[in-house]
């Protein structure tokens, strides 16, 4: 009894008191009931999906909005352990068990190998590099069509469940494992993994990061390792619940759409590739009852957003929900008047008052 | 076999040539990847083939409506959309994809995803060292040249051209020096629109015109860009060429070459990037090196 109640003294004190976490947390709660509410299979399908791309999009969060690796290639991830999955399932009859694993693992291989020419490069450069191996692995894709299925890709793959409702429990709690690990790992104020931290200052400033002793190379490496990873787990994820594997997976839309989903949810936040991703497919699903302008009002979307909230949806409303403590810096609900842990009055007002010519300025702090 | 790839290599290689040059003077001066910019090439495509072969008129009168209609559309693009994001790289990347997408979709909406084809501007075939040319082919080459050769006059010959130099060279210092920067920035994604729209215009009768056409170009130019350098026009003029023939090269000797042509030029890319990350002539900082 009293361990559950810790939990709920937990809940309250730490994910209720901050509007973000709470919303996060309610959302979650909400994503467990849906089975309950509607069994429709189109949504069903729809929910899955979701779940996998979340688990892509955050993947790129890692390399593109934390360590300031902008990929534009990350579909190559994705494709290597969709195919790795599928050839291993297909001509080895391999069990779904041991494929996604293992296509995941293949995907960090492949990081690793992409990552040794883009270790030396920065910036635009490596942005503009990055989009080469997805077009490099479409042609090996071609080359050895036998085994890759060429141009008509690979189908027939082992299906994970037939039942959809337990597919999308299976895929929820994969994704909100991943995500949660990505966030753990990723967390800058983590007192655990020093990871975080130096994922941001290599962001930040790399030449700063190596001045003061950091093994850059090791730690881009680690990310790179930790979001092909992601991509590979969504990947092998993606194919044996669709069932084929295609060049399709290769394309540029494909390395392209994570980046949107993030840049749209926030940037350098797990949960923003989660947000972005949650509201842009069924945005895109819903599209589909006008399919001519389908992607001409999805482009139109991704220009507005980021001309109006250039840093994501994420920053927006945290800006507008939640307050840091000038004392403390805890995180606070924008609603409080004062801290909840150390009790300073958080709204507090600088004002410059120009009185006279005499005094230049006078800086006087208000209490509301 | 040699001779034919020599000039079909030429022929592609300027095309690429004149792309890439004006992707990359946007990049150094303005610092702004424009991921849009063939589809102005494939905009322009289309614009002669519904100037010349729907309504018939003489392919110089297109031409000029064409350069003009381009340019205002380039000015609008830059101030509505690319001026006020130019500072954020990931924005730019995302909007200008976005733009292109926008155009490839608009285009589908006009004319479906049919090929179509423009008749050549000038029929007939030259014979150069026993090999059978198009004259349009020759035309290609001559006009993308020249429009290059015109861009580097401009570039090393006229005061503005010395502008556009400066602020690639160091922004900040040039704003000081009492150059516009934003008219600067606008000059130069006009040319580099001009550019596209010049070359979309004259390569059209060889191409088939389809809303798709813009992606396989892009990737090369980048890839050409890459390896020349980026934000150097000598190193993009080179890259191009470099690859234009490699293009040509996988076509002719590889069985399947046209599904991994796109690949193999990728591959060159990275090789050459791994033995000299700022590629052929372009210039690293020392602080940024590695």
């Amino acid at each position: 009894m009293r361990f559950i109640g810790r939990q709920f003294r937990r809940i309250d004190q730490e994910i209720m008191a901050i509007p973000g976490r709470a919303i996060a947390f309610f959302f979650l709660i909400a994503m467990f009931f849906i089975p309950l509410a509607t069994r429709d299979p189109y949504l069903m399908k729809i929910l899955i999906f979701m779940n996998i791309f979340a688990i892509y999009a955050a993947s790129w969060d890692v390399l593109g909005g934390f360590t300031g690796q902008f990929c534009m290639g990350h579909g190559a991830f994705f494709g290597v352990a969709a195919y790795t999955s599928g050839i291993l399932n297909l001509k080895l009859g391999l069990p779904v068990w041991a494929c996604i694993p293992s296509g995941a693992v293949m995907s960090v291989l492949a990081g690793l190998l992409i990552a040794v020419p883009s270790l030396r490069l920065r910036g635009v450069y490596f942005a503009l590099v990055s989009l080469a191996f997805p077009i490099i692995l479409t042609g090996i894709v071609y080359a050895f069509s036998g085994v890759t299925g060429g141009e008509m890709g690979l189908s027939g793959i082992e299906v994970i469940t037939r039942n959809r409702v337990a597919l999308y429990y299976i895929t929820l709690a994969v994704m909100i494992a991943c995500v949660l690990a990505m966030r753990k790992l990723t967390d800058a104020k983590s007192k655990v993994f020093r990871l975080g931290i130096v994922l941001r200052a290599i962001h930040e400033d790399e030449v700063s990061a190596r001045c003061v002793g950091v093994n850059t190379i090791r730690y881009k490496l680690l990310a790179f390792s930790i979001s092909a990873f992601f991509a590979g787990v969504a990947g092998g994820l993606y194919v044996h619940v669709l069932r084929i594997a295609g060049p399709s997976n290769l394309e540029l839309m494909w390395s392209f759409n994570p980046i949107i989903w993030t840049a749209f949810g926030g940037m350098g936040t797990i949960a923003g590739s989660v947000v972005g991703v949650f509201i842009l497919y069924p945005v895109m699903e819903l599209l589909r009852f006008v399919p001519h302008l389908r992607i001409l009002i999805y482009a139109g979307i991704i220009i507005a957003v980021i001309m109006l909230m250039p840093e994501g949806i994420v920053h927006w409303v945290r800006d507008k929900l939640e307050e840091e403590c000038p004392r403390c810096k805890l995180t606070n609900s924008a609603l409080r008047r004062d801290c909840r842990a150390c009790g300073a009055p958080l709204h507090v007002q600088i004002k410059a008052s120009f009185s006279s010519e005499s005094e230049a300025s006078t800086v006087s702090e208000e209490v509301p | 076999m040699l001779p034919i790839i020599l000039i079909k290599g030429a022929m592609i290689g300027a095309v690429y040539a004149s792309l890439a040059v004006g992707f990359s003077l946007v990049f150094g001066v303005a610092k702004i990847i424009n991921l849009a910019h063939t589809a102005f090439f494939m905009l322009a495509a289309y614009a002669m083939y519904v100037l010349v072969m729907m309504y018939r008129w003489p392919v110089s009168a297109a031409v000029g409506l064409l350069l003009m209609g381009m340019s205002i559309l380039a000015v609008l693009v830059y101030l509505l959309f690319l001026d006020r994001i130019r500072e954020h790289e990931g924005a730019v990347i995302l909007v200008t994809v976005a733009l292109g997408m926008a155009i490839q979709e608009i285009l589908l909406l006009i004319f479906e995803s049919t090929f179509r084809a423009v008749e050549p501007f000038v029929h007939g075939i030259v014979e150069l060292f026993g090999v059978t040319v198009p004259k349009q082919e020759l035309l290609i080459f001559v006009v993308t040249m020249a429009c290059l050769a015109a861009v580097l006059l401009f570039l090393y010959q006229t005061r503005l051209g010395l502008a556009l130099r400066v602020t690639a060279q160091d922004r900040e210092t040039a704003n000081l020096m009492g150059i516009n920067v934003k008219w600067v920035c606008l000059v130069s994604v006009v040319m580099a629109v001009v550019l596209a729209a010049v070359s979309g215009a004259v390569v059209s009768p060889t191409l088939t015109v389809d809303p798709y056409m813009w992606a396989h170009p892009l990737v090369m130019i980048f890839a050409a860009v890459i390896l020349g350098g980026l934000g150097s026009v000598k190193g993009s003029f080179i890259g191009a060429f470099i690859l234009g023939y490699t293009e040509v090269l996988v076509v002719f000797l590889v069985p399947t070459g046209s599904f991994i042509k796109g690949s193999v030029a990728m591959l060159i890319m990275v090789v050459i990037l791994v033995v000299r990350p700022e590629g052929l002539y372009g210039v690293v900082f020392e602080e940024e090196r590695l």
